[in-house]
């Protein structure tokens, strides 16, 4: 009992003083070829009829004190990503790593501790609130799942809430119906704080605000971070909120990633052709820039059977016989080694006809 | 009202929501909120009654329940010393009436109470858990479901043979298998709720997560159905006795009663009528009770 009230002290310390200094150093979070299949049964005895290929061999890390936007289609496999994060859902390959140390390896972190260290805040404010807890309550679930006494975690809730702006002698003891869609994700966004993670996952976790107080929950969420010095994955289909929160981005289709990089050369200069169509898809203030016909045409392959080669090719305007044949593999778009893409036409040797020559500068299929 | 409205961080009720005044809990808003129901209230004042009388009949009871006169056999309502007659033996109506509510009363409650403590147990497990589990125990349940209630509990009683114990037991199972029903589909429900998977992120074991979370949600649920089959449970136990395989004769209980009277129905229809009568009110009450129990639980305003 001792040493746990003595971490909530020191919890309590480090949520009340900000973290001055973030250390930029190693990767806190990565992952290695992440898989994950759903499997489809049917029938009495459960026969596979296929799997959905939800996320297949995604790698990517994220660095201490940053923002990793990760942007995709619905149905591209980013809520997947979260969940498997938070261990929510086992990955049926690949690891995962905290800090360098394999998660939910033998001798290495277990899935409770990596839930000390990561929270997530879901997309909708009302459904993940449980309708019968006050919002102190809902707060302090988690720390007392975790031994912390009664009295201190109700006390902890009330510092949590007032962190993030709602003062707890009028919020704390509502229910969420009692409170505005704003209100109740700042609860959710309080119960993850609670434990004091030190990475916090944002599965769209201002998508279904109205625009106000989405701007609101951005700007408290950028400040939270600052003032804790945490490490953000932003999941978003919002390419406008991405880009304004985030230092680099992920950018899935059909459950793999095809780019990822800084976000001023991914927004600026795209290496695939997804990405460009995505960035291309936004709307504009300006009505002499209105955008009559779809960058992309057409639905998302199906998952379950998706295409063979690059995913893309589909729907990708460049799509040439040797994209239905080899799957392409993460290139450098530019000279950026960070900014990297997944695309034959920027692979070097590829076969792809807009492919870089070995020696002579790129072909730059970027240059759209 | 308005404090639902107040979106604001600046509340508009300022005195209801000072801080350090605490807010009433859930299980408080629900009592207030029936105690506000006239028909509830209503309802529970006639039940609180039946069950003081059939607890006390020994002082409560005019005349011995067993006491028979050959003489004073079927007397009509309002006959003197015998305020609601007497029955096919001279016994006193009234004071069997109350001594059979003992039983009755018992056999409505208790089955069920046991029913609704196994039942949302193993509904829970089988809901929370999901798969194999749920697949396992929803089959079974099915089995016993695939027979008509009435008949399991003939059934059952039959095999087991009379008695209080035995009919005790057999409602019990009857209701079992709705209750695990009822409580495996809530819990079904609330499982896949994003508010489980957050308490899930948030490193909370399972047992914790199904007392913190599913259960606040499906207790209403469960309690309001357990309710409604009280009445039930009162009419079935009340077969059972009337088929020969609950209580045996001369113990007072309504269902038996009813049998007895039976053959005098066109002699004293009237005094043949009472203990239909007290089941009547009895079963109703519990299930007017059970709808105003519902509607208190509603948290939504």
């Amino acid at each position: 009992m001792n040493s746990v009230s003595a971490t909530t002290e020191r919890r309590a310390r480090s949520l009340a003083g900000p973290r001055s200094h973030v250390e930029e150093d190693g990767p806190v979070l990565s992952v290695h070829e992440l898989k994950k299949y759903f499997r489809l049964s049917s029938g009495l005895f459960g026969a596979a009829r296929g799997y959905v290929q939800a996320v297949d061999q995604v790698s990517f890390s994220v660095s201490k004190g940053e923002t990793l936007g990760v942007v995709g289609e619905s149905g591209c496999g980013k809520s997947t990503i979260a969940r498997l994060l938070i261990r929510l859902i086992k990955p049926d390959q690949g690891r995962m790593f905290l800090d360098g140390q394999d998660v939910d390896a033998p001798n290495s972190i277990s899935v409770r501790e990596l839930r000390h260290q990561v929270q997530m805040v879901f997309q909708d404010s009302y459904a993940s609130l449980n309708p019968r807890h006050t919002a102190a309550e809902e707060v302090s679930f988690g720390l007392s799942a975790q031994g912390v006494a009664r009295s201190e975690a109700r006390r902890r809730a009330n510092e949590v809430l007032d962190f993030v702006g709602l003062e707890p002698g009028v919020f704390a003891d509502r229910y969420p119906h009692e409170l505005s869609g704003g209100q109740r994700q700042r609860v959710n966004i309080a119960r993850a704080l609670a434990i004091n993670p030190r990475v916090l996952i944002l599965d769209e976790a201002v998508s279904s605000l109205d625009k106000s107080v989405e701007a609101q929950v951005l700007n408290l969420l950028i400040d939270i971070k600052k003032r804790l010095g945490l490490t953000y994955v932003f999941i978003s289909h919002d390419l406008n909120v991405v880009q304004f929160v985030s230092d680099r981005v992920l950018v899935m289709y059909l459950g793999k990633v095809v780019e990822i990089g800084p976000v001023e050369k991914v927004y600026r200069s795209a290496g695939h052709p997804y990405t460009r169509a995505l960035i291309a898809s936004r709307l504009s203030m300006d009505p002499r820039r209105r955008i009559a016909a779809p960058p992309v045409a057409g639905d998302l392959p199906s998952p379950i059977n998706p295409p063979s080669g690059c995913r893309f090719r589909t729907r990708c305007p460049i799509a040439e016989p040797v994209c239905g044949t080899k799957e392409p593999l993460l290139a450098a778009v530019g000279d950026d080694p960070l900014h990297v893409a997944a695309c034959h036409a920027l692979a070097p040797r590829s076969g792809h006809s807009l492919a870089p020559q070995p020696v002579s500068r790129t072909a730059s299929p970027s240059g759209a | 009202m308005s404090s639902s409205t107040a979106n604001s961080s600046q509340p508009l009720i300022e005195i209801s929501r000072r801080p350090g005044r605490i807010q009433l809990t859930y299980w408080q808003g629900v009592r207030r909120r029936l105690s506000r129901d006239p028909i509830s209230m209503g309802c529970a004042g006639i039940l609180v009654l039946m069950v003081a009388a059939a607890i006390f009949a020994p002082w409560v009871a005019p005349m011995d329940p067993y006491k028979t006169s050959i003489l004073q056999r079927l007397q009509p309502i309002g006959t003197a010393g015998h305020l609601l007659g007497t029955d096919e033996l001279g016994r006193d109506m009234l004071s069997r009436l109350i001594y059979g509510g003992r039983v009755s009363l018992l056999m409505g409650i208790l089955p069920i109470a046991i029913a609704t403590l196994i039942g949302s147990a193993i509904g829970i497990v089988a809901g929370f858990f999901g798969g194999k589990t749920n697949m396992v125990v929803m089959r079974i349940t099915d089995v016993f479901f695939a027979f008509p209630s009435v008949l399991l509990a003939v059934g059952l009683a039959g095999a087991l043979g009379p008695g209080l114990v035995n009919g005790l037991v057999c409602l019990a199972v009857v209701f079992t298998r709705a209750i695990i029903r009822v409580a495996e589909s809530a819990t079904t429900q609330i499982r896949n709720q994003d508010f489980v998977e957050a308490a899930r992120a948030t490193g909370a074991s399972a047992s914790r997560i199904i007392a913190g979370h599913v259960l606040t949600n499906v207790s209403s649920l469960i309690l309001t159905y357990a309710s409604s089959l009280i009445g039930v449970s009162i009419v079935l136990a009340s077969g059972l006795s009337f088929l020969g395989l609950g209580i045996a004769p001369p113990i007072a209980d309504w269902g038996l009663m009813l049998n007895t009277l039976r053959q005098s129905i066109f002699i004293a229809p009237v005094n043949a009528v009472l203990p239909g009568v007290m089941i009547l009110i009895a079963s109703v009450c519990f299930n007017l009770l059970s709808d105003g129990l519902r509607t208190a639980m509603e948290v939504k305003p």
